[in-house]
């Protein structure tokens, strides 16, 4: 609607927050017309499309090879942020455990322990069923390497693994009505006995296990996780304690949850700023379309409606079990869909050659106008 | 530099790191996309000779020549096809004299060269890049023998036709319409090779000769490898590959696959499959340093006859990946072929990732003993 005649005439309105413009678009100049991969103009790459500004000087365009990917994404489906999330519950519920058994809360202990077991198992199944040969996965046991975080955290999932068995069966054991004679009350005895020693241990292999998957992105290619190795970490450890306190949350009864809840509020606070400086990052680096724009984008905005919304109910539930464990909830979901989101926006960061190719001409120059020039792989003599 | 810091990043020779000893030289491809004709025999005689299956269905894509692709499981070699107009070329050739001006990593002394100015104007032949010397006859000059017999011109006088280049080089035409760009593309074999150092299983190894090859039985197809390379090479085999031989059988689904530099040919001293069927010796294959040294030789020749916009890709051994085993020549910049304008091996940075995530965990650690302090309810 216009109300002056010179309106027609204004640049339109800058609308929603305001954003650095990507200098890259995946325009394709090096190759014949019509090799455009994808369409020039759509909803994601909008070029003044109304909301926005138009574009004072053009973008600079940069080349691809028909607008095909450089790197490749890594083949890996649902059940690789699957694993991440009930990776990230048995870290923190292995925690939570060892606290409650050191300092006697029966109900919170017995729970964390079965909750770490079974998101352990399931964590493992995951990650098994993900490899493009199930069957040869002991192969990941023929060696340590310590180049590879993958190699690392099979020994770290391995490590906590046997721990939090020992710790599942000693409580079992203390569930069911066994016998105090014979091999079976021996049994028992010797569980009784190595149950510290052994929650120990969970609990020291619990904090690499929630901060190494952090590593296993962020070293690939993938713009996204690569740009966000050092906030990644954070993120997934603040995930990590916010889902397996909400899960206590949902399964414990309010007079043992008050550990759980501080965690839970840790969590919150730590994977709300991290993923806050993540942003940010990505967005100097102009790579931040992944996580802000597309399912990926829309997966890690609810999950921080979810944190917050959660984070609050906790802060404020009080004795009101249903408040707690919507609240609970609430944070278990937003950690799962913190480590989709996460996942989707890196292999979609990896598909699209803008992500490569921009920030690499980007550094490549900014050296070269440092006047640094011997580290660039391409050289003239 | 010690035998652990030079492990992730920097010059360093790949087959002694991995613990050869005794290495025979690092063996490596020189890709001269200068003289590609895109016959593809080098894909053919991969795809013969390592026994690898159809990508999938036989589509035409469209690109040019290229129905290919990219590199994948299947496809070891790939020809780009890319055409490009007369701005192109233009942009191509000013992008390479800012890399000569710039100064960029040279061998011999920079003040050998002559001054930028008098070398202002793009003093390219109108012709493509013409052949090394002993690789046939060059098409620049063959053109100038034709101008100098239909029109009276003596290519070498100075002063006749369209005279000479600041080396004395005749020039017989203005700078082309159209070019067709060709480059065979193959693994780099990387000094710090990404897919190497992320694998789990130990399937993928360091040879002797400082090539990088997966071991098909041990792979177990974690596909951690394929997010892990820079140049987006490896590729774990899916059952959309089609067989073609007699009992359609498909050899390592599920396994990642990558060229292998046919390290069972360099193992009785042969070259590799599409070095040897090159018809023109754009691959060529040898010790790599002796690959580096004729690249360099090969790119100087070519800024002698006025096509700045010749570069090498990988011949530095500084760069983010440490130098790649298999180097090239282009006529543009990298991202117009589908590589990458800076490459680096993720690898090099795990040092700092690995202690973030040391960080975070005391961190996850230092809130449940804090959670767990203060007043029991």
């Amino acid at each position: 609607m216009t109300t002056s005649s010179f309106d027609s005439y204004r640049p339109p309105d800058e609308g929603g927050r305001r954003r650095r413009r990507s200098s890259v678009r995946g325009a394709v100049t090096g190759a014949a017309p019509g090799g455009t991969g994808r369409p020039r103009r759509n909803w994601l790459n909008r070029d003044g499309g109304g909301t926005r500004e138009a574009p004072a000087v053009p973008d600079a365009e940069f080349s691809s090879y028909y607008g095909r990917g450089i790197i490749k994404p890594v083949p890996w489906d649902y059940k690789i942020p699957a694993y991440l999330f009930v990776g990230g519950v048995a870290a923190g519920s292995g925690l939570l455990a060892a606290g409650a058994a050191a300092t006697g809360r029966e109900l919170l202990r017995r729970n964390s322990r079965l909750t770490a077991m079974t998101s352990v198992a399931l964590s493992g199944a995951f990650l098994v069923a993900d490899l493009g040969r199930p069957e040869r996965f002991l192969n990941m046991m023929r060696t340590v390497k310590l180049t590879s975080p993958m190699s690392v955290g099979t020994w770290i999932l391995s490590g906590y693994a046997a721990f939090a068995g020992v710790t599942t069966a000693s409580e079992v054991a203390r569930l069911l009505p066994l016998p105090e004679r014979g091999v079976i009350g021996t049994l028992t005895r010797v569980l009784h006995a190595v149950d510290a020693p052994a929650s120990a241990g969970q609990a020291f292999f619990a904090p690499p296990l929630a901060a190494y998957t952090a590593v296993l992105l962020s070293d690939t290619v993938a713009p996204v996780w690569f740009e966000a190795r050092r906030e990644l970490p954070f993120v997934f450890v603040g995930s990590a304690a916010l889902a397996s306190a909400g899960l206590q949350l949902v399964l414990t009864p309010v007079a043992q949850t008050g550990p759980a809840r501080r965690f839970a509020l840790i969590g919150v606070a730590t994977d709300l700023i991290a993923m806050h400086r993540l942003e940010e990052h990505l967005t100097e680096l102009e790579i931040d379309e992944p996580v802000r724009t597309g399912p990926s984008g829309a997966k890690l905005r609810l999950a921080k409606i979810l944190t917050v919304a959660g984070g609050l109910g906790t802060l404020l539930a009080g004795r009101s079990r249903k408040l707690t464990v919507a609240s609970g909830l609430a944070l278990a979901a937003a950690s799962a869909l913190t480590r989709f989101g996460m996942v989707e926006a890196g292999i979609d960061s990896a598909k699209d050659p803008k992500f490569t190719v921009g920030p690499q001409k980007r550094r490549v120059r900014e050296r070269q106008d440092q006047g640094v020039v011997d580290d660039s792989i391409v050289t003239v003599r | 530099m010690g035998y652990l810091a030079r492990q992730l990043s920097g010059r360093t020779d790949p087959a002694t790191d991995a613990g050869w000893q005794d290495a025979p030289d690092r063996k490596g491809f020189f890709t001269d996309t200068s003289i590609c004709i895109g016959c593809k025999a080098c894909e053919v005689a991969c795809k013969e000779w390592n026994a690898l299956p159809m990508d999938g269905d036989l589509d035409l894509s469209g690109h040019s020549y290229d129905n290919t692709g990219d590199l994948g499981a299947s496809t070891w070699r790939h020809i780009a096809f890319v055409e490009q107009s007369q701005d192109r070329i233009r942009a191509a050739r000013e992008s390479g004299r800012r890399l000569v001006d710039l100064g960029m990593p040279t061998v011999g002394s920079p003040s050998t060269s002559p001054e930028p100015s008098s070398r202002s104007v793009p003093a390219g032949y109108g012709t493509l890049p013409a052949p090394p010397e002993h690789g046939g006859p060059s098409l620049g000059d063959l053109l100038a023998e034709k101008d100098a017999v239909e029109n009276g011109n003596d290519p070498l006088s100075a002063g006749g036709g369209l005279g000479t280049t600041v080396d004395g080089a005749p020039m017989v035409g203005p700078l082309p319409e159209f070019r067709w760009l060709m480059s065979s593309d193959v693994c780099k074999h990387c000094t710090h090779a990404g897919c190497l150092d992320v694998c789990p299983t130990g399937a993928l190894f360091r040879s002797e000769h400082g090539t990088v090859v997966v071991q098909a039985d041990i792979c177990n197809g974690c596909g951690y490898c394929v997010g892990a390379c820079p140049f987006g090479v490896i590729e774990r085999r899916t059952d959309a590959a089609v067989s073609v031989r007699g009992d359609g059988h498909v050899p390592n689904v599920g396994v990642a696959q990558k060229c292998t530099l046919c390290y069972d040919r360099l193992q009785h001293d042969q070259t590799p499959a599409c070095a040897q069927t090159c018809p023109t010796t754009s691959i060529q294959f040898g010790p790599h340093e002796e690959m580096v040294a004729s690249a360099r030789q090969r790119v100087t020749q070519l800024h002698e006859q006025g096509f700045t916009e010749a570069r090498l890709y990988g011949a530095n051994d500084q760069d983010g990946v440490g130098g790649t085993g298999s180097v090239f020549l282009l006529l543009d910049e990298p991202e117009v072929y589908g590589l990458p304008p800076d490459p680096v091996c993720a690898t090099s940075k795990l040092p700092e990732m690995f202690r973030l995530a040391g960080w975070a965990g005391t961190g996850l650690l230092a809130a449940a003993a804090a959670a767990f302090l203060g007043r029991r309810a």
